[in-house]
């Protein structure tokens, strides 16, 4: 994958206080407003790279950030308790991993990412969680950079993993081909 | 491509179980908006004045606003619209949480319900797949209870439910239809649900909501979203607590009823009680309203927090909105504790939390007076807070009495008789109103309860004050940043209101200028309605930040239909007249528009005929409220003006006696 280098760097997170979510979906509504192309020309939460685990009667308000892509579902399955409501390990988990749905473009099913908006000054959910639920917190660290993953390199590294890579290849070959007779 | 509208309807046919979709005409969408606009324009066109609630020709309407489903701050509300069972009018009721957009999100605008099941059945919307599916095992369940069981069933956690309870499916008269921390409760929709035999509709949808001019729209989200915050550090001085920030009234935050409890009248209606809240009680009611409210929560993509999730000891959690905290405490004489759980009983069995109270309190009241007998209510406890639990039972089952009072105090009163009508004193159209008695007439507000068709006087009043500020200098800070109204004269009216004096109610505002208020405080309210805006960040407060200057700027961008504020309060007159047309049809006049019977103490005949003539003229209807031939064609509906003469509502050759030209700004 990307080459790796040192360097000085504003690490951006994202701290999330449950306590302060009231479950209104906002940051799901302009995440996914944000990565429509062009820019905000469509909207749609099933998009969204954040989403809100809500169930309001067992008082449950989680936002998930997406977070890595995995080809395969993970081995150990646990089960957790909260407030006598038992959960399935991958309800809270970030992955895009091929035994749910959560993190998937609804139509191509191509994983999403949290970007933290890439270009925007603020993460553009934690600009529209007034209730502060969503804070950034950004620190300057030393850290060995990985070059982020873009959006496309993303969606063609889970379709590389579902096909085969050269079957995608000679895919690209031949769309290619197609296109230049038009 | 359609822009922020999906561009489709569902039309289900119960008796046939044929369900489909339906393009719509994108010109009713610039002519009537969305929401409250188009459904009148359907109610209008298919439901005939013949049509009883309870009929299979009546429709009940789904919709979601214009808006709904984009990223326009607390933009959620379903707009649910039929012919209501008690007052026989239309009834266009609203709810927020989580539906409209959803159901936006699935690929439609509305969803229109006509005929009869005959089973007990459920809808489920899931985008393109949808069916009509067997409920007989949910027949008697709680509304939250059957929304929970719906999700499992169809293992959708996401899905959105919009459901009916027991008081639904018996058609109680003011039932309501429940959703996540919302209802529609206004005008008995939960009866025309049930009598259709849906018990609930479920929807989940996952596709994209497009906007025309995207970056322009979201610059106006921001600008919101700023304005939010900004009126959230400047809250409104000099005005009681709830009505100095954003939001609609947010009383499960508010500790402090004071003003409610001492202002507004307890029992059905009747008790002013004057210096009720001292310490004790303010600890009491604190401690307890502390320790059942999990967590404020709010509707779709909106930061504002309304209502609150309540969990007690003993009972199922539930969600509550506003002032259904106080309606059962005032109407029992009773504590907030007392209050909290019976809502909890209430929102399941799905009931108006405004009417409720009031009519198992005119029940108690009939009984007092020997006008009900012990006979009527066998079994009654000897505890008062029993006592309403016992007929909250009996209503919903529509068991002895309960059958009766299941229509409502006015219906009631009428098979009751025997002086009972003297009791039925707080409604408006045949509905239950907020119990108020006031002193003096204020000329806005009794404008606002007499030709509010919304039936509810918080769903009209908002943009300007309530009542005037001592002083001038305070007044002329208040209009200091007031950028919402839609013209500066309003500015000079508020200033120049004194508490005293030749300038204070009721003869000031004068007729003409409450006209324009009223217009103003009207237009806003119906706007909201055919967006699906939630008034609380609209209409109802004080400087919200959306207004008459920002909202043809929103419709642009998002729909992008041209408007400007002409257009769009052309618009707005053109669908409020249209209810005006339906209710007319079905036989309204100026007879129906008045406040309840005893609302002010000090009433003023004359005056009173003279806001109605001024602002009947205002907008060109005729001396008995119907709108006249020349103001309807100007607005485009010549078909209304047809169907009145046909009817032999209006005259071929009536000159209305009103000056046609409407007024704007
Ligand atoms: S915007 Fe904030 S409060 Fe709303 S759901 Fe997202 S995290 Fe929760
Ligand atoms: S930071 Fe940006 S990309 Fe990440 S979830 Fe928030 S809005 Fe979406
Ligand atoms: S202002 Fe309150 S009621 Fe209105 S949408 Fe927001 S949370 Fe809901």
């Amino acid at each position: 994958m990307a080459g790796k280098t040192k360097e000085k760097k504003i690490v951006k997170t994202i701290k999330i206080d449950v306590d302060k979510c009231n479950g209104c979906r906002a940051c799901e509504v302009i995440c996914s407003a944000f990565h429509a192309s062009p820019k905000y020309s469509s909207n749609n939460p099933a998009r969204s790279r954040i989403r809100i685990i809500r169930e309001p009667l067992r008082d449950i308000y989680v936002p998930v950030y997406a977070g890595e892509y995995t080809m395969a579902e993970c081995a150990g399955r646990d089960k957790y308790t909260i407030d006598g409501k038992e959960y399935d390990e991958c309800s809270f988990c970030r992955a895009s991993c091929p035994s749910r749905e959560e993190f998937k473009e609804p139509d191509s099913g191509l994983p999403l990412k949290c970007d933290m908006c890439e270009g925007e000054d603020e993460p553009l959910c934690v600009k529209w969680c007034l209730v502060d639920a969503l804070t950034l917190e950004e620190r300057e660290e030393e850290v060995e950079e990985q070059e982020e993953m873009e959006d496309l390199e993303l969606g063609l590294e889970s379709l590389a993993d579902k096909f085969g890579i050269q079957t995608m290849m000679d895919t690209l070959a031949r769309m290619s081909k197609d296109d230049k007779s038009k | 491509m359609r822009y922020a509208e999906t561009g489709f309807n569902l039309e289900v046919d119960l008796t046939r179980g044929n369900i489909e979709k339906v393009a719509t005409d994108p010109r009713d969408t610039a002519l009537y908006l969305g929401g409250l606009g188009t459904n009148a324009k359907i109610l209008w066109d298919r439901v005939g004045p013949e049509v009883t609630p309870f009929s299979p020709e009546n429709l009940l309407i789904f919709s979601a606003g214009l808006l709904c489903g984009t990223p326009a701050t607390g933009c959620n509300r379903t707009i649910l619209s039929t012919i209501s069972p008690q007052t026989e009018l239309m009834a266009f009721s609203m709810m927020g949480g989580f539906w409209a957009p959803e159901l936006k999100y699935a690929g439609y605008d509305k969803v229109v319900l006509r005929g009869k099941s005959e089973k007990l059945v459920y809808l489920w919307i899931h985008n393109d797949t949808v069916e009509i599916r067997d409920a007989s095992h949910l027949a008697g369940k709680g509304s939250v209870e059957t929304a929970e069981m719906i999700r499992q069933e169809l293992k959708q956690p996401k899905a959105q439910v919009a459901a009916i309870g027991l008081a639904g499916e018996n058609r109680v008269y003011y039932a309501s239809v429940e959703q996540g921390r919302s209802s529609a409760s206004r005008g008995g929709i939960g009866a025309v649900m049930g009598d259709k035999r849906v018990k609930a509709i479920a929807v989940r949808g996952t596709k994209d909501i497009n906007l025309a001019k995207p970056e322009e729209f979201i610059t106006l989200c921001n600008d919101v979203l700023a304005y939010i915050k900004h009126r959230e550090d400047n809250p409104i001085k000099g005005v009681m607590t709830i009505l100095q920030g954003l939001g609609s009234p947010q009383e499960m935050k508010v500790h402090d009823e004071k003003w409610h409890t001492e202002n507004f009248m307890w029992g059905n209606s009747r008790t002013r009680r004057k210096g009720f809240w001292n310490e004790e009680i303010e600890k009491a009611w604190t401690d307890t309203l502390e320790g059942s409210r999990t967590r404020l929560i709010s509707c779709f993509n909106c930061p504002m927090k309304c209502g609150a999730t309540i969990s007690m000891p003993g009972v199922p959690t539930y969600m509550m909105k506003c002032f259904t905290k106080l309606t059962y405490t005032m109407a029992a004489y009773s504590d907030l504790d007392f209050g909290l759980r019976i809502a909890q009983k209430a929102t399941e069995y799905g009931l108006d939390g405004f009417s409720t109270p009031q009519v198992m309190a005119f029940a108690l009241e009939l009984l007092e007076a020997g006008i009900l007998k012990p006979d009527d209510f066998p079994g009654l406890p000897e505890s008062n807070e029993d006592r309403f639990f016992y007929l909250l039972d009996m209503i919903v089952n529509r068991e002895g009495i309960g059958d009766v009072l299941a229509k409502g105090t006015y219906w009631a009163a009428k098979e009751i008789g025997n002086g009972a009508e003297e009791y039925a004193h707080n409604t408006i159209k045949k509905h239950e109103q907020l119990p108020l008695k006031l002193s003096m007439l204020n000329p806005i507000y009794f404008l606002m309860y007499s030709v509010g068709e919304k039936i509810n006087i918080t769903q009209i009043e908002g943009q300007f004050p309530q009542a005037p500020f001592p002083k001038r200098e305070h007044r002329e800070k208040f209009c200091e940043d007031w950028i919402q109204v839609p013209h500066e004269k309003f500015k000079q009216y508020f200033i120049d209101w004194e508490l005293r004096g030749e300038n204070s109610i009721p003869y000031y505002p004068t007729v003409e200028m409450t006209c324009d208020i009223v217009e103003w405080q009207e237009m806003m309210h119906y706007i909201d309605d055919a967006l699906g805006q939630c008034a609380g960040l609209s209409s109802f407060p004080l400087k919200p930040p959306y207004h008459i200057h920002n909202y043809p700027k929103f419709i642009s961008a998002g729909a992008g239909i041209d408007m400007d504020e002409e257009t769009l309060s052309d618009a707005a007159k053109r669908y409020r007249t249209l209810v005006r047309a339906v209710n007319i049809r079905r036989g309204m006049r100026r007879e129906d528009d008045r406040p309840p019977e005893n609302h002010w103490k000090k009433r003023f005949p004359e005056l009173e005929e003279k806001l109605l003539d001024g602002y009947y003229q205002l907008k060109g209807w005729n001396k008995e409220g119907i709108p006249a031939k020349e103001a309807l064609e100007k607005m485009g509906l010549g078909y209304v003006a047809e169907d009145f003469i046909q009817r032999g509502i209006l005259t071929e050759d009536e000159t209305a006696d009103v000056q046609t030209e409407t007024q704007t700004q």
